[in-house]
């Protein structure tokens, strides 16, 4: 088994969830209501868990330890997709952009649950089950207010529209995607890109709100290459601040 | 010393309780995977409820400080996903507990696919079923805040997984 394609994967993946985990953070104590709060609140601690279950991965292939890998690379080394290191900005942005990479991360662990790589479909038999409650959720508010009121319908038709671009910008492909899928470690991302789109196509169907025609919808990439939005390497020094002033602290 | 049976290694962990839920203890939760004892050294591998519980660390500290209290010096803690944990692996007495403690206890066997399939909990202090599902999410990654409309309280749930 060839470990640089895993390590590959296995970093974007991890990275999508640090880095989503710690803005959905950014709502504990800002949630638009209580049940809100909780709720993005224990979605961060799921996802930061899942993080970290995955970087331990890393380390027992050789790679760093986990506090390392996630708190003491900068941005270009990073492997996330832009989508999930956009600033929170309003709730309707927090909430499209939690349905669309959820719905396509729950896809992504039911494939990986039958991977090659035993490890890792161990892991993600595991990780597809709890992220049914974040799909859930997510499937819930947006069937809800995606044909509420003229606001909620509008606000949502505008962050739908805005994040598409970057959404598609999860499904960037690895320089070792042929391989991936030939080994059976991962089917890979054009398959996971179809399903992605029939099942959000499935959810909005319920709702007022539109998909624009995939054709015209241009995927802002990079984020798997390392190539961010300014918005990332702040986020990682606030995550970072305390490990820099001292690499010893426990807490 | 002789080398502790699995059974009585098994009644020793009995004694470690959950740590946000003390009447339950580690081993009705289902989190103990596997006992083997080898050389004299104990193995006990276990696995989360779910993937990011902060309680992990706590419950392997117990774990370790309980089997030593014992006698047994040399024990090793494995965290494993070889046998996912699910919230089938709670044993009967284990859901007792939990309803005693005041948290309605995972139906058997669900397998839901939409909302409405958690929105029949049963009440843990008065049974009834008229209940309404509040937020999936509840205060830790295992349970679900839900409302009896029968006895007008609110309870929670320990999630089907």
């Amino acid at each position: 088994m060839n470990d640089r394609l895993i390590i590959e994967l296995l970093y974007k993946i991890a990275d999508d969830q640090l880095i989503l985990g710690h803005r959905n953070s950014e709502w504990t104590g800002f949630g638009p209501l209580l049940e809100e709060d909780i709720a993005f609140s224990s979605m961060a601690q799921d996802k930061i868990g899942q993080s970290l279950a995955l970087y331990q991965m890393l380390n027992q292939l050789g790679e760093q330890p986990p506090d390392k890998i996630a708190f003491l690379r900068n941005a270009n080394q990073f492997h996330n997709c832009i989508l999930t290191e956009l600033p929170n900005g309003e709730y309707d942005f927090s909430l499209i952009r939690h349905f669309l990479f959820d719905t396509a991360e729950q896809i992504r662990f039911e494939m990986l649950s039958h991977s090659t790589y035993q490890p890792l479909a161990e892991l993600s038999r595991k990780i597809k089950g709890e992220l049914r409650y974040h799909t859930l959720h997510a499937n819930t508010w947006i069937k809800q207010l995606g044909k509420a009121t003229e606001e909620s319908i509008m606000r949502l038709q505008h962050s739908l529209d805005f994040s598409l671009p970057y959404a598609l910008g999860i499904f960037e492909e690895s320089p070792f995607e042929a391989e991936l899928v030939e080994s059976g470690i991962f089917g890979g991302e054009k398959v996971l890109k179809e399903k992605w789109k029939e099942k959000i196509g499935e959810i909005l169907q319920q709702t007022t709100l539109r998909l624009p025609e995939w054709t015209k919808v241009h995927p802002i990439v990079g984020g798997r290459m390392g190539s961010h939005s300014e918005h990332l390497q702040p986020l990682l020094d606030e995550m970072s601040e305390v490990i820099r002033i001292d690499p010893t602290a426990e807490w | 010393m002789n080398s502790p049976s699995i059974a009585q290694l098994y009644i020793w962990l009995d004694e470690v309780t959950d740590p946000e839920i003390p009447v339950l203890s580690l081993v009705d939760l289902g989190v103990i995977t596997a006992v083997t004892v080898e050389n004299g050294k104990v193995n006990v591998e276990m696995t989360p409820t779910f993937v990011g519980c902060p309680a992990l660390e706590v419950m392997k500290q117990e774990i370790e400080s309980t089997l030593r209290k014992h006698g047994i010096a040399d024990v090793e803690i494995t965290v494993s996903f070889r046998e996912p944990w699910s919230s089938e692996k709670i044993s009967a007495r284990g859901k007792e507990a939990l309803k005693k403690f005041g948290i309605s206890p995972p139906p058997a066997g669900t397998v839901f696919t939409d909302l409405e399939l958690l929105d029949h909990a049963v009440c843990p202090r008065c049974s009834g079923t008229r209940t309404e599902i509040k937020n999936v999410f509840g205060p830790t990654l295992c349970r679900s805040i839900h409302y009896c409309l029968e006895c007008r309280e609110a309870f929670e749930q320990f999630k089907p997984l």
